[in-house]
C-alpha cells in the first residue's frame, strides 16, 4: 500500500476506487462518553486527489442510505442514490473531483454498527454498541479522511442526515471545510422529527423477534416491525400532493378485477397501502433493525446549537467556510422554516451564505430526484472559489 | 467583462470603496453584485425575494439568500457591512421606513435608488390622462404593481431631514443620463442617495 497520495500511484493504490473496507485503529472518542476501536469504515472513493489537494469533496448520506453514491447497490443491483448529482457531466464530477463517500457509522454496509463483531467478545455488538452521534459520524470520516491524505475538503455536500452531518462538519472542523452544501435538511430534529422515529422504534422492539437486539445468531430479524418503521418513516418523505396524484384513493388491481375492488377485508385494497408495503418489504432485504435503532436516535439528539452554548450562530463564528443551504417548499419533514433559522445564525455569524427554497411536488424526498434548479444552483456554489 | 449595468447600479459601482463588505437588498439575479466582485473585489451579500433570481445569482457563484427585506433584514447584525444597498426595491416594501432603519444598522453607510414619483411624465399621465401612470420605470398597471409605497424625491429628502439622517450623496438621472439636483424632483426619472446615521 503507498503511503502517500500521489496521481502516479492512485491507480493501484488499494486505498482508492470502489467497495472499499478499512479497519482503523481508532480510538474514536464518543460524545456519549465511550470509546470506538477499532473503527472499520466501508467507502467509495471516484476520481483522483490532485497534486495540491484541493478537489476533494465528501458526501454525507441520508438515514438508509450508503457509500454507493454513484455505483450499483452490491445487494439491490439499483444505480447509486445520488446519480443525479454525482456523475460524469454533473455538478460533482469524477473528472474534476476526488469525490469520496462513507457509510455511517452505526450503519450496516461495512462500517462499524451494532450487527459488526465485538472485539471483546468475538460477538456482533447487538444493543451493546455504543449510542453515537452526528457528530461522532463527523469524526469517524475525519479519520478516514486522514487515512486518505485529505487534508482540506473543498466541499462537504449532504442531503437530510446528510445535510445535518455536512453542517457539523462546518461546526466541528471549520478549518478542514472550504465549502458546505446542506439540502433539505435542518440543524436540530423537531418534536414531530423524534415523535415519528418513536414509532418507528417502538415498532421494531415491539417485534418478538427483535429479542432486545440479539437476533443475528438465529438468522431471524425482525423484519416485520423494520417494515413497520419504513412505512411510518416513508410517509414523511412524501407530500400530500405528491401521494394524491400518484395514488389518490385508487385501487388495487386483482387478477379477477383489474379496476380494483374493495375486499371488504384487510388486504392492501388501496394502492398506496401496496405501495407503502412493498417500501416496508423491500427494505428490511438491505438493513439491519438494530442499525435504524441507532442512526435515528443519533438524528433525534441533534441539536447543533445545544453544543454551541444553545445559540446556534455560535457554531459559525468566525467561520470561513462558504455556505449553500437548499430547502423544498413542499418538505415538511425538515421544513424551510428549519433552513432559515440555519440561514439566520450564518448572517448573524457574518458568514457566506447562500439559501434558496426550491419548488418541488414530491417533498422531502425531492433532493433525490430530477431537480434541475438544485444541480444548477449546487454547481454554480461549487466552481466560485474565492 | 460584465453586462452593462443600470445607470444607477453603475453609480452605486462607482461609489462603493475597493474591497468593501457589501450587502445587495433586493439584488435580482446579482448583476450589481458580480460587478462588485470582479471589478472591485467587493466581498459582496445578497438578499432577493424571488427564487428563481435567486438560484441565477447562487449559479454565478454569489452569496445570495432568498428572504424579504421586510422580515429577514433583522436577522443581520449591527454594523456588519461597509454599505447596504436598497436599489429600486425601497418602493416595494410594506415598511420602507423601517427597511431603511435596518440599512442604516447593517450598513455603515447605505445607498438608496428609487423611481421618482414626481417625474414630470408621471405628473402629466395623472394630471392629463387621470390614470396611474404606466411609464418605462413603472411599466406595471395599479392592480398588479409590485410598487406599494410611491415616493417622490421631495418626499424622501423631507423624511431623511426629518430622520436626521446624513445624505453624503445623491444623484438623479433622466433618460438613463445626470440631471441637476435643483429641478430634480420635476426632471429626474431616478434618484440614488448616500446615507450614513
Amino acid at each position: 500500500m503507498a503511503a502517500s497520495v500521489s496521481t502516479q500511484s492512485l491507480g493501484d493504490d488499494q486505498r482508492f476506487g470502489l467497495s472499499r473496507h478499512v479497519v482503523l485503529p481508532g480510538p474514536l472518542r464518543l460524545d456519549g462518553g465511550g470509546f470506538l476501536s477499532p473503527v472499520e469504515i466501508g467507502y467509495e472513493t471516484y476520481g483522483t486527489l490532485n497534486a495540491d489537494g484541493s478537489n476533494a469533496i465528501l458526501i454525507c448520506h441520508a438515514l438508509t442510505g450508503d457509500q454507493h453514491v454513484a455505483s450499483p447497490h452490491p445487494r439491490t443491483g439499483k444505480p447509486g442514490w445520488w446519480t443525479r448529482l454525482v456523475g460524469e457531466g454533473k455538478p460533482i464530477d469524477p473528472a474534476r473531483h476526488f469525490i469520496i463517500c462513507s457509510n455511517v457509522i452505526g450503519s450496516c454496509m461495512g462500517s462499524s454498527g451494532p450487527a459488526t463483531i465485538d472485539p471483546s467478545t468475538a460477538e456482533p455488538w447487538g444493543m451493546r454498541f455504543p449510542v453515537i452521534t452526528i457528530r461522532d459520524m463527523v469524526r469517524a470520516q475525519a479519520m478516514l479522511l486522514d487515512h486518505l491524505g485529505v487534508g482540506v475538503l473543498k466541499a462537504v455536500v449532504g442531503g437530510s442526515m446528510g445535510g445535518m452531518q455536512a453542517i457539523s462538519w462546518a461546526a466541528t472542523l471549520p478549518e478542514r471545510v472550504r465549502a458546505c452544501v446542506m439540502v433539505a435538511s435542518t440543524a436540530r430534529h423537531s418534536a414531530q422529527n423524534i415523535a415519528f422515529h418513536e414509532v418507528g422504534r417502538q415498532a421494531i422492539m415491539a417485534d418478538p423477534k427483535w429479542r432486545g437486539g440479539a437476533y443475528y445468531e438465529s438468522n431471524d430479524p425482525p423484519a416485520a416491525g423494520l417494515a413497520v418503521a419504513r412505512m411510518a418513516a416513508h410517509i414523511t418523505y412524501l407530500s400530500e400532493a405528491g401521494l394524491t396524484e400518484k395514488f389518490g384513493r385508487r385501487l388495487q388491481a386483482r387478477p379477477d378485477r383489474p379496476d380494483g375492488a374493495k375486499s371488504f377485508g384487510f388486504d392492501a385494497d388501496f394502492q398506496v397501502e401496496s405501495y407503502l408495503r412493498h417500501q416496508g418489504l423491500s427494505f428490511v432485504d438491505r438493513f439491519d433493525a438494530n442499525s435504524y435503532l441507532y442512526i435515528t436516535r443519533a438524528l433525534d439528539y441533534f441539536d447543533l446549537a445545544e453544543e454551541h452554548g444553545g445559540l446556534l450562530a455560535n457554531a459559525f463564528r468566525g467561520t470561513k467556510t462558504r455556505f449553500c443551504i437548499v430547502s423544498f417548499d413542499t418538505d415538511w419533514l425538515y421544513p424551510t422554516s428549519e433552513s432559515r433559522s440555519v440561514v439566520q445564525a450564518l448572517n448573524a455569524a457574518g458568514a457566506a451564505a447562500s439559501f434558496v427554497e426550491l419548488s418541488s411536488p414530491y417533498g422531502h424526498d425531492a433532493f433525490l430526484l430530477e431537480a434541475p434548479e438544485m444541480n444548477r444552483v449546487i454547481d454554480g456554489f461549487l466552481r466560485a472559489e474565492p | 467583462m460584465s453586462e452593462a449595468l443600470r445607470p444607477d447600479l453603475a453609480i452605486i459601482a462607482r461609489h462603493v470603496a475597493r474591497g468593501a463588505r457589501v450587502l445587495d437588498i433586493g439584488c435580482g439575479d446579482g448583476q450589481l453584485m458580480a460587478a462588485l466582485r470582479d471589478e472591485a473585489g467587493v466581498d459582496a451579500r445578497g438578499l432577493e425575494i424571488d427564487p428563481a433570481n435567486v438560484a441565477s445569482a447562487v449559479a454565478r457563484g454569489l452569496a445570495v439568500v432568498q428572504g424579504d427585506a421586510d422580515v429577514d433584514l433583522a436577522g443581520y447584525p449591527d454594523k456588519g457591512f461597509d454599505y447596504a444597498i436598497l436599489s429600486q426595491t425601497l418602493q416595494t416594501a410594506r415598511a420602507p421606513d423601517q427597511v431603511l432603519d435596518h440599512l442604516l444598522r447593517i450598513g455603515n453607510r447605505a445607498f438608496v435608488s428609487f423611481p421618482n414619483f414626481a417625474h414630470w411624465r408621471v405628473r402629466l399621465s395623472l394630471l392629463w390622462g387621470g390614470r396611474m401612470p404606466v411609464t418605462k420605470l413603472l411599466p406595471e398597471q395599479w392592480y398588479d404593481t409590485p410598487n406599494i409605497h410611491h415616493v417622490t424625491i421631495d418626499d424622501f429628502r423631507a423624511f431623511v431631514r426629518q430622520r436626521r439622517i446624513t445624505v453624503e450623496g445623491s444623484w438623479f438621472l433622466s433618460r438613463g443620463r445626470p440631471t441637476s439636483a435643483a429641478a430634480a424632483n420635476f426632471r429626474a426619472e431616478h434618484a440614488v442617495f448616500l446615507l450614513r446615521r
